[in-house]
C-alpha cells in the first residue's frame, strides 16, 4: 500500500503553499480537494460563458513576497496589477478618492477638510509604526507563553527585545491601538465623516465587528500589511482573477513533482494510537500518509474530520468555543458594458480601484447592528470593483466583471438557515445600492452569482462562511490562534497539522499560515528548510 | 494670601481620601468643594420632601480595604459586615427572578441544577482571574519609560500568580482577557436571566455593549472590588452613600484637614511649569506647593490649568479622553413599595436588575452609539429605604436606579429628550413591577447632562472617563501620565479619571496620596 | 459658505485636480518659458525646477548677480488675532514678544517630547498679524495649539506667491523696480510696498547667506511682479534659478533643511530619528525664560540630564571631493555619524559638509574625525578616507548680507 509523505486536505491557497514547500523539501506530497478545481476561496471560474469570475477573494495584497519568490509564482504565470485609486461615493453626489500620489491625495482630502488633509501624514506615520512592529510576526510561529521550552522562550525574548526597541510613547500608542475601535482611533486624527469612513473600511472587512467595536484598529493593520512589490499597503489584482494565484501555486507544486486529486472529499482523518495515519475519502477509499495537513478551518478539521474520542476534552472545548461567525457575502456580476458612475469624472482612475458607497462610520455601524440581530444589512457596506478595467483577459472586450464584497451577512437568519428568498433579498440590497449611484445599472447585468455565508460554507467549506477561517479578535490572535496551547500548527494528534487561515497570522490571501505550518512540519521531520527564504527584514 | 502644604480640589470621596492620608502624614491640607456639601457623586440627598437617597453611586461594592484600614473608617462609623451583604436579583416579566446570594452569587436561587454547576465553575474562574488583576488596583501603573525596582517586582509577582494558575488555566486567562462578555457567557451558561445580569454588570457605566470586545474587563473590574474581604460583595450603606463619605470626612477632620464647601476653584496657578496654588472663582488666592485635583482630568487641564501652560500634544490627549456618560440616574418617591413580578418582599433589599438577556442589553446599547437613548432601557434598581427606614416616610419607599443607555450627547438634546426617556423607563418598570406608575409621588431623572451640571463631572461620566481597555492602566487618564503626576510640577491627579477608575473605592485618592508621599521621601 | 449645497458645489468644483498630479505655482508660465533643461521635481506637489538652464551658472547668478527663485510652494500660514503673539510664543521656541512688527525671525517648534516638528521663518506683519513659512504642513498642530487663544490660523500657501531675489545686485534691482524705501530695510526687516494696486511684502531675508530679499504677493499679482523685477534687473544680471543652485548656496551659508538634514517629528517613523533643537544646532532658539512653550519641559529636562544624543556640525573636509551622504568615523573605524549635505564650496574654496554626529563626537570630541567618501568615477567607487574638521557655520560670511545701507552693485 502506497504511503505518501504528506497529505494535504484542501487545495486552498494555504494548502497549496504548504504542499509546495513540503514537496520542495523532498517529500512526496498529495493534495486532495473536494471540488473539481483547486483554489479554495482564491479561484477564477467561468460561471457564465465568456466571463471569468473571481468569485470569492478578489484582491491580492497580503500575499507574502517571500513565498512568491520561493515558489517561483511569477514563472508559473502570476502577474499582479496595482490599484490606481479608489473612492467612496457620497450621498450628496460627490466622492472622496484615494490616489497613490501623496500630494494629489492631500489635495483630494483638502476638498473636504484642510485640517484632515494635513492630518493624514501623522496618521500614516502612526499606522506605519504599528505595521513595522507587527509585520515581522507574520512569518514567525507564535511562542507559547506558558511554555518553558528554549525555543518558545527564545521567541518571547525576541518579542521582548523588539518591544524594548520601542519608545515609551510608541508602546503606549501600541497598547491603545490594539484595544481601540477604528472609529475612536480615527476620531483622534480626522473630523470629516467620509474621510473617517474611508479609513474605517480596513478596520471591518472580513470581521464580525462594527467600526465602533474595540479591537477593529488592529484589523486595520491586518489589511495594511500587504505588499505589492515591496510597497507597504498597496493592493492589486491578479491578472486572470484570483484563481491565477492558486493556479500558479498548483503549477509550481506539480512542476516540483506534487500530485493533486480534485473531486475527492475527505470524510475522516485516520487516527490510530493517537497518530494520524492518513485519510478516508467520502467513497470509503483510504489513503495513507505519514503526515496529514488540514487546510480546512479548525472547527471543520477537529469537529468533523476527527472523532471526539481522539482529542482531549480541553482541546475540544476550546475548538468548540472558537469564533468563526461569517459576516460577509459576495455578489459577482457579469456586465455587458462598463457601468457609469456620474459622480466620478469619466477618466477617473477610481474606476480602476475599489468603490464604496458607505460615506459615514455610522452607516457601517448600523449595517453591523443588522448582523448582530441576525439579518443581512438593509444598507450594506460594499467593497466593489471592476477588475476588468485593469485586466481585460477576464471577459470579452467591452464586457465587464464586477465583484462586490458585502458586509454584513450573518451565518444564520434570525437563528434559522438561509433560504433562496433570503439570498435574493440580500442580492437586491446590493444591486439597489449600486443602482442608486449608477443609472441604468440593472440593465447591464448579464449574470449574477450571489454568495451568502451559506454558499461559502457549502462550496468552499468555510465554516459559517467566515472568510478568515475564524474571527480576528484578540482572543483568537497570535498564541491564541486557533486555540491556546495549539497555536503552532500542530494538534493533539501526532502527525496531524493545520495550515489554514484559522492559524496564525490569520486570513487574507497571504500564504503565511501555509508556509509557517510547513516550517513546523519540516522541523518535526528534521528536514532542511533551506528552500524557505527568510522573512524580509524591516529596517 | 493664606497658604497650605496641599490643596485638594474637589471634595468627592477620592479627594477626601487623599486629603485624609496627607493630613495623617502631618501636612497642612485644605479641601475645596464647589458644592454646599462634600461627597461629590457619593452623597445622600433629599430629592422629594421626606425622601432621601444616595444621589449617584448607590451600591457600595469596592471600597478599597487599604482605605478602610488606613483611615480607620470602621471607627469613624462605617459598618461593613457580612450580614449586610445584599443579593443581586435578575428581575423577570413572567416567572420567577434569579437570585445571586452572598458575595456575587456564592449560591444561586431559581436556576436549574446544571446552571448552578456551570455558574459555580464560572464564578470561581472569574474570581481567580480578577484576583490576578487585583493588586494593580492599589498601585501606580508601571512606568513605560523605565520600570522601577518596585514595579518590576510587582510585574514579577503577577507573572508568578499567573504561573500558579497552572498551564491550562493560564491559557484561558490569556485568551479571555480582552474578550467580550457575551461570548464567554454563551460558552459557559444557558440561563438568559443570569447571562443578562452578568452582561449588564460588565457594561454598567461604560459605553459598550456585551458584544463589544474587551467588555469582559468590566466584570473583572467589579470582581476585583471587595467588601469586608469578600470579592464581589455589595451592600447598601446605612444612611446612604453619604454615610461613607461622612466616615471619610471624619477621618480627614481627625487628621486636621480643613474642609471648605461652597468654594469653587476657578484656576490652578502655574508659574514656570510649577503650581503655586489655586484661585477661587471669587478671586481669592490660596497658595500651596502641592495641588491635588480630584476633579476629572479634562476639567483639571482644559479649564483649571488651561492650555497655555501645557503642551499641545498633552492637550490633544486630554481632549481625546472619551468621557461622555451613557447612564442616567432615576429617583422615585413611591407611596408604597413596588411589586416586582415573582419577587418576595423580603428580597427588596437586593440589587434588582432589569436585563432580561445578553441580546437585550446589546439592543439597548445600539441606539446610544448614534446619540439616541434605549427605548427599552436596562437598569439596576435599589430600594434603599428597606435598608435604612429613615430615608423615606413611613410606609413609603425610595427607588434608586441606574439606567442605561442614555448618551450624554443625545441627538435631539436632553431638553426635549428627557421626558421621553422617562416615559420609556417608566414603561420598562411597569412591565416588571405592574402598578408602580400609580404609586409615584415624585420622580427625579438625572441625565448625563444633569449629572455634569450638578456634580461637576464632565460629560456626566461617573468614571471621569470611559473605563475601557484603551483608557485603563498606563493609558489612564492619558498615555505617559498615568502615575498621578502631571506635566505641571506639584500638581497631582486623584480622581476616578486616574487609574484604576471609578466606583466608590477611594483607590485613585489612595494611590495619589501614596505617590505624593513617596516622591517626598525620594526628594 | 452659506449652505450645505454651496459647500458641495465648491467641493465638486475642485474635483478636477486629479488630472494633474503636479500643480503649477503662479510663476510657472515664466519658469516654463525660461526652462531649457526641462528638469522638474515635485516640491510639496508643485512643479518646481531643479535647474532652468545650467545649474553651475545658476549658482553663480546668486553669488555674482541676482537670482530669482520661486518659493511659492513653501507652506504659509496666516496667524491673526489679539492672542497671536501669545499663541506663537507658546508654539515656537523663540520669544515672539521680542519680535517687533516689521521684523522677521528664524524659529522652530517642537512636540511635547521636545522633538523638532519643523523650522521656519516668522514674519510679524503687524502687532497681531503674522505669517509663518515652513517646509512641512502643520494645520492640525497649529489649530490644536490655538485652543484657549483668541487667534485664527489659516493656511494660505496657494493664495500667496513667494519669490526670493538673492545676490549682490538684488538691492539694486528692487530700487530700479521702483520700490522706494527698500534701502531702509535692514537684515530681517520687512515692509509693505505698492504693486499694481495691491501690496507686496518685501523682507530682507533669504536662504543663501547673501544680500537678498523675499517678496510675498497675492497670486494674481505674481506675474506682474516677476515681470517688474526682470525688467528692472535687465542691466543687473537678474536670472531665474532652480533648486540645485539654491541648495549649494544654502549649504555654504550653513542653513539646514527639514527632511534633508533632519527628520521632522511628524514624519519620523523610527524613534531614533527624532531630534531636539540642541541636536540640530537650533539650541540658541530655546528661550527658557519666556514662559511656557511647547516642549519646554522635555527640552530642559534633556539638557539637565544630559540626554541629548546628537549634534549637527559643519565639517571642513580635506581634498575637494564632495562627501555627500558619507559616513563619519572617529579614528577611522568607529562610526559616529552621517553627512547630510556636502559640496565643494566655490566661494570658500573649501570642501564643506553638514553632518549629524552622535555625541560626544562633534560635541566634546572633535579631533580625529574622518569621512569615508565613495566617489563614483566611471562605474567604480574611489573610496577615500578624508580627515574632517569641525568648523563654525556659516562656511562663508559675506559682509554685503548685512551692510547698511545695502551696497549698490
Amino acid at each position: 500500500m502506497k504511503s505518501w509523505d504528506a497529505i494535504i486536505i484542501g487545495g486552498g491557497h494555504n494548502g497549496l503553499v504548504n504542499a509546495c514547500y513540503l514537496q520542495r523539501a523532498g517529500l512526496e506530497v498529495l493534495v486532495v480537494e473536494k471540488n473539481g478545481w483547486v483554489g479554495g476561496a482564491a479561484t477564477s471560474r467561468e460561471l457564465t460563458p465568456g466571463f471569468a469570475y473571481s468569485n470569492c477573494s478578489y484582491v491580492c495584497s497580503l500575499f507574502r513576497p517571500e513565498i512568491m519568490r520561493d515558489l517561483e509564482l511569477p514563472r508559473f504565470g502570476l502577474q499582479v496589477i496595482s490599484y490606481e485609486g479608489g473612492a467612496v461615493l457620497t450621498r450628496d453626489g460627490d466622492y472622496l478618492a484615494n490616489y497613490r500620489d501623496h500630494d494629489a491625495h492631500r489635495r483630494e482630502f483638502a476638498r473636504f477638510s484642510k485640517r484632515d488633509a494635513e492630518a493624514y501624514d501623522r496618521y500614516a506615520r502612526d499606522v506605519t509604526r504599528q505595521c513595522r512592529f507587527i509585520q515581522p510576526l507574520l512569518m514567525r510561529t507564535a511562542p507559547d507563553p506558558t511554555s518553558l521550552k528554549p525555543r518558545d522562550l527564545g521567541e518571547l525574548v525576541y518579542l521582548a527585545r523588539k518591544f524594548g526597541e520601542l519608545s515609551a510613547a510608541e508602546i503606549s500608542l501600541m497598547l491603545r491601538f490594539w484595544t481601540m475601535s477604528i472609529s475612536d482611533f480615527l476620531d483622534e486624527y480626522f473630523e470629516t465623516d467620509v474621510i473617517k469612513a474611508n479609513f474605517a473600511i480596513s478596520g471591518i472587512i472580513g470581521t464580525a465587528l462594527g467600526p465602533m467595536s474595540p479591537g477593529t484598529a488592529y484589523v486595520l493593520l491586518h489589511h495594511y500589511m500587504g505588499e505589492v512589490d515591496g510597497s507597504v499597503g498597496a493592493w492589486g489584482y491578479a491578472r486572470g482573477g484570483m484563481g491565477a494565484v492558486t493556479k500558479a501555486l498548483a503549477a509550481s507544486f506539480e512542476a516540483s513533482g506534487g500530485t493533486i486529486r480534485t473531486g475527492a472529499e475527505v470524510e475522516r482523518v485516520l487516527v490510530k494510537g493517537g497518530k494520524a495515519k492518513g485519510i478516508v475519502l467520502a467513497g470509503g477509499e483510504e489513503i495513507y500518509g505519514k503526515v496529514v495537513v488540514s487546510n480546512a478551518d479548525v472547527k471543520r478539521t477537529f469537529l468533523k474530520l476527527v472523532e471526539d474520542k481522539d482529542l482531549p476534552d480541553v482541546f475540544l472545548r476550546r475548538v468548540r468555543n472558537f469564533k468563526i461567525r461569517g459576516s460577509s457575502g459576495k455578489v459577482n456580476i457579469a456586465l455587458d458594458s462598463l457601468p457609469e458612475f456620474p459622480a466620478l469624472p469619466k477618466n477617473s482612475p477610481c474606476y480602476r480601484g475599489d468603490l464604496h458607497f458607505t460615506d459615514t462610520v455610522e452607516r457601517m455601524e448600523r449595517a453591523y447592528d443588522d448582523w448582530k440581530a441576525g439579518r443581512w444589512s438593509a444598507d450594506p457596506f460594499l467593497d466593489m470593483m471592476i477588475p476588468t478595467t485593469l485586466d481585460p483577459t477576464m471577459t470579452a472586450p467591452g464586457k465587464h466583471f464586477m465583484s462586490c464584497f458585502v458586509q454584513y451577512a450573518p451565518p444564520k437568519i434570525e437563528g434559522r438557515d438561509w433560504t433562496d428568498a433570503d439570498r435574493d433579498g440580500f442580492a437586491e440590497s446590493v444591486i439597489s445600492q449600486i443602482a442608486d449611484y449608477s443609472p441604468g445599472f440593472r440593465d447591464r447585468i448579464v449574470h449574477m452569482e450571489v454568495r451568502t455565508p451559506r454558499e461559502l460554507e457549502a462550496e468552499v467549506g468555510l465554516t459559517e462562511g467566515n472568510i478568515f477561517q475564524g474571527e480576528l479578535t484578540f482572543d483568537q490572535l497570535l498564541f491564541n490562534r486557533p486555540v491556546p496551547g495549539y497555536a503552532q500548527y500542530r494538534s493533539p494528534i501526532g502527525g496531524l497539522y493545520i495550515c489554514g487561515s484559522s492559524t496564525h497570522p490569520g486570513g487574507g490571501v497571504m500564504g503565511a499560515p501555509g508556509r509557517n505550518a510547513a516550517a513546523e512540519i519540516l522541523r518535526d521531520l528534521a528536514k532542511p528548510r533551506l528552500h524557505m527564504s527568510p522573512a524580509h527584514d524591516i529596517i | 494670601m493664606t497658604s497650605f502644604d496641599c490643596i485638594v480640589v474637589g471634595g468627592g470621596h477620592n479627594g477626601l481620601v487623599a486629603a485624609a492620608l496627607l493630613g495623617k502624614s502631618g501636612r497642612k491640607v485644605l479641601v475645596l468643594e464647589a458644592a454646599a456639601e462634600v461627597g461629590g457623586a457619593a452623597r445622600t440627598e433629599e430629592f422629594a420632601p421626606g425622601f432621601r437617597t444616595s444621589s449617584l453611586a448607590h451600591v457600595l461594592n469596592r471600597l478599597h480595604p487599604d482605605v478602610v484600614k488606613e483611615l480607620d473608617l470602621e471607627r469613624h462609623g462605617l459598618r461593613l459586615k457580612r450580614d449586610a451583604f445584599i443579593p443581586s436579583i435578575a428581575l423577570v416579566k413572567v416567572g420567577s427572578p434569579l437570585i445571586l446570594q452572598g458575595a456575587y452569587g456564592e449560591s444561586l436561587t431559581g436556576a436549574s441544577a446544571t446552571e448552578q454547576t456551570s455558574w459555580r465553575g464560572m464564578r470561581a474562574q472569574l474570581l481567580r482571574y480578577a484576583d490576578i488583576l487585583k493588586p494593580f488596583l492599589s498601585r501606580r501603573p508601571p512606568d513605560l519609560g523605565g520600570l522601577s525596582l518596585g514595579e518590576t517586582a510587582a510585574l514579577g509577582q503577577m507573572a508568578l500568580a499567573l504561573k500558579r494558575l497552572g498551564k491550562e488555566d493560564m491559557r484561558d486567562f490569556l485568551r479571555v482577557l480582552l474578550m467580550n462578555v457575551a461570548d464567554l457567557l454563551d460558552e459557559q451558561l444557558s440561563d438568559d436571566r443570569l447571562k443578562g445580569l452578568l452582561a449588564f454588570d460588565a457594561v454598567l457605566g461604560a459605553h459598550l455593549g456585551p458584544r463589544s470586545p474587551t467588555s469582559l474587563l468590566g466584570l473583572y473590574y467589579r470582581l476585583a472590588g471587595e467588601i469586608a474581604g469578600e470579592a464581589g460583595a455589595q451592600l447598601l450603606p446605612e444612611g446612604g452613600m453619604g454615610a461613607v463619605v461622612s466616615a471619610i470626612g471624619a477621618a480627614a477632620a481627625k487628621a486636621g484637614v480643613t474642609l471648605r464647601t461652597g468654594a469653587a476653584v476657578g484656576r490652578i496657578l502655574v508659574e514656570n511649569g510649577r503650581t503655586t496654588g489655586v484661585v477661587l472663582k471669587t478671586g481669592e488666592e490660596i497658595g500651596a506647593a502641592i495641588v491635588i485635583s480630584a476633579t476629572d482630568p479634562a476639567t483639571t487641564f482644559l479649564d483649571l490649568v488651561g492650555p497655555r501652560d501645557l503642551d499641545t500634544g498633552f492637550v490633544r490627549k486630554v481632549s481625546n479622553i472619551r468621557m461622555k456618560g451613557d447612564a442616567a440616574k432615576l429617583h422615585l418617591a413611591l407611596d408604597a413599595p413596588p411589586a416586582f413580578t415573582g419577587l418576595d418582599a423580603s428580597r427588596h433589599k437586593g440589587r434588582l436588575v432589569i436585563a432580561p438577556s445578553t441580546n437585550h442589553v446589546e439592543r439597548a446599547f445600539n441606539p446610544s452609539k448614534y446619540g439616541e437613548f434605549s427605548p427599552e432601557p436596562v437598569m439596576e434598581i435599589t430600594l434603599p429605604s428597606f435598608s435604612d427606614a429613615s430615608l423615606a416616610p413611613d410606609g413609603a419607599c425610595v427607588l434608586s436606579a441606574v439606567v442605561q443607555y442614555a448618551p450624554y450627547a443625545l441627538k435631539e438634546g436632553w431638553q426635549t429628550g428627557k421626558a421621553k426617556f422617562q416615559v420609556a423607563i417608566m414603561a420598562q418598570l411597569e412591565a416588571y413591577a405592574p402598578g408602580i406608575g400609580r404609586t409615584v409621588r415624585h420622580a427625579e431623572l438625572l441625565t448625563p447632562a444633569d449629572i455634569e451640571a450638578r456634580y461637576h463631572m464632565r460629560g456626566g461620566h461617573w468614571h471621569h472617563g470611559e473605563l475601557q481597555a484603551d483608557q485603563m492602566l498606563v493609558s489612564r487618564p492619558v498615555a505617559g501620565w498615568s502615575g498621578y503626576d502631571t506635566p505641571i510640577a506639584g500638581l497631582y491627579l486623584a480622581s476616578a479619571g486616574s487609574h484604576p477608575g471609578g466606583g466608590v473605592s477611594g483607590a485613585p485618592g489612595l494611590n495619589a496620596a501614596r505617590r505624593i508621599l513617596q516622591r517626598r521621601k525620594e526628594a | 459658505m452659506d449652505t450645505v449645497a454651496d459647500k458641495v458645489a465648491l467641493r465638486r468644483a475642485a474635483q478636477g485636480h486629479f488630472s494633474t498630479w503636479r500643480i503649477d505655482t503662479p510663476f510657472q508660465p515664466r519658469l516654463a518659458e525660461l526652462s531649457r533643461t526641462d528638469d522638474w521635481y515635485s516640491w510639496a506637489g508643485y512643479r518646481a525646477p531643479h535647474s532652468l538652464w545650467d545649474e553651475e551658472l545658476e549658482y553663480f547668478a546668486i553669488r555674482s548677480q541676482a537670482a530669482l527663485f520661486d518659493i511659492s510652494p513653501m507652506t504659509k500660514y496666516r496667524v491673526e488675532g489679539p492672542d497671536a503673539e501669545a499663541f506663537l510664543n507658546r508654539l515656537t521656541l523663540r520669544d515672539v514678544s521680542k519680535l517687533k512688527p516689521g521684523r522677521v525671525h528664524y524659529t522652530a517648534w517642537c512636540d511635547d517630547e521636545g522633538f523638532v516638528l519643523d523650522d521656519g521663518t516668522l514674519f510679524r506683519l503687524s502687532a497681531d498679524r503674522f505669517r509663518l513659512c515652513c517646509q512641512e504642513r502643520h494645520l492640525p498642530w497649529l489649530l490644536d495649539s490655538a485652543v484657549g487663544f483668541e487667534v485664527s490660523v489659516e493656511e494660505e500657501t496657494e493664495q500667496v506667491a513667494g519669490l526670493a531675489l538673492q545676490g549682490p545686485t538684488s538691492f539694486a534691482v528692487l530700487r530700479e523696480a521702483g520700490f522706494a524705501g527698500v534701502e531702509k530695510l535692514k537684515v530681517f526687516d520687512l515692509a509693505e510696498f505698492d504693486h499694481e494696486g495691491g501690496k507686496v511684502v518685501i523682507s530682507r531675508t533669504g536662504f543663501t547667506g547673501d544680500l537678498g530679499y523675499e517678496l510675498f504677493v497675492e497670486r494674481d499679482l505674481a506675474l506682474s511682479l516677476w515681470d517688474r523685477l526682470v525688467k528692472a534687473g535687465e542691466l543687473r544680471g537678474v536670472r531665474a534659478i532652480g533648486y540645485t543652485a539654491l541648495n549649494r548656496a544654502r549649504t555654504e551659508a550653513g542653513l539646514i533643511v527639514a527632511n534633508a538634514d533632519f527628520v521632522t517629528s511628524e514624519h519620523a517613523i523610527r524613534a531614533n530619528r527624532l531630534r531636539m533643537p540642541d541636536e540640530i544646532g537650533l539650541g540658541f532658539m530655546v528661550d527658557a525664560t519666556k514662559g511656557h512653550f511647547n516642549g519646554r519641559r522635555a527640552i530642559l529636562e534633556a539638557r539637565a540630564r544630559g540626554k541629548l544624543r546628537h549634534v549637527l556640525v559643519g565639517l571642513e573636509i580635506e581634498g575637494n571631493v564632495p562627501a555627500e551622504h558619507a559616513i563619519v568615523y572617529h579614528k577611522k573605524h568607529k562610526e559616529v555619524g552621517l553627512v547630510s549635505a556636502a559640496l565643494w564650496s566655490p566661494m570658500a574654496k573649501k570642501n564643506i559638509a553638514l553632518a549629524s554626529l552622535e555625541r560626544p563626537f562633534g560635541d566634546t570630541i572633535t579631533d580625529d574625525l574622518w569621512v569615508e567618501i565613495y566617489a563614483m568615477r566611471e562605474l567604480q567607487y574611489q573610496k577615500l578616507m578624508k580627515r574632517a574638521k569641525v568648523v563654525q557655520r556659516p562656511f562663508i560670511k559675506l559682509d554685503r548680507r548685512t551692510a547698511n545701507p545695502p551696497a549698490d552693485f
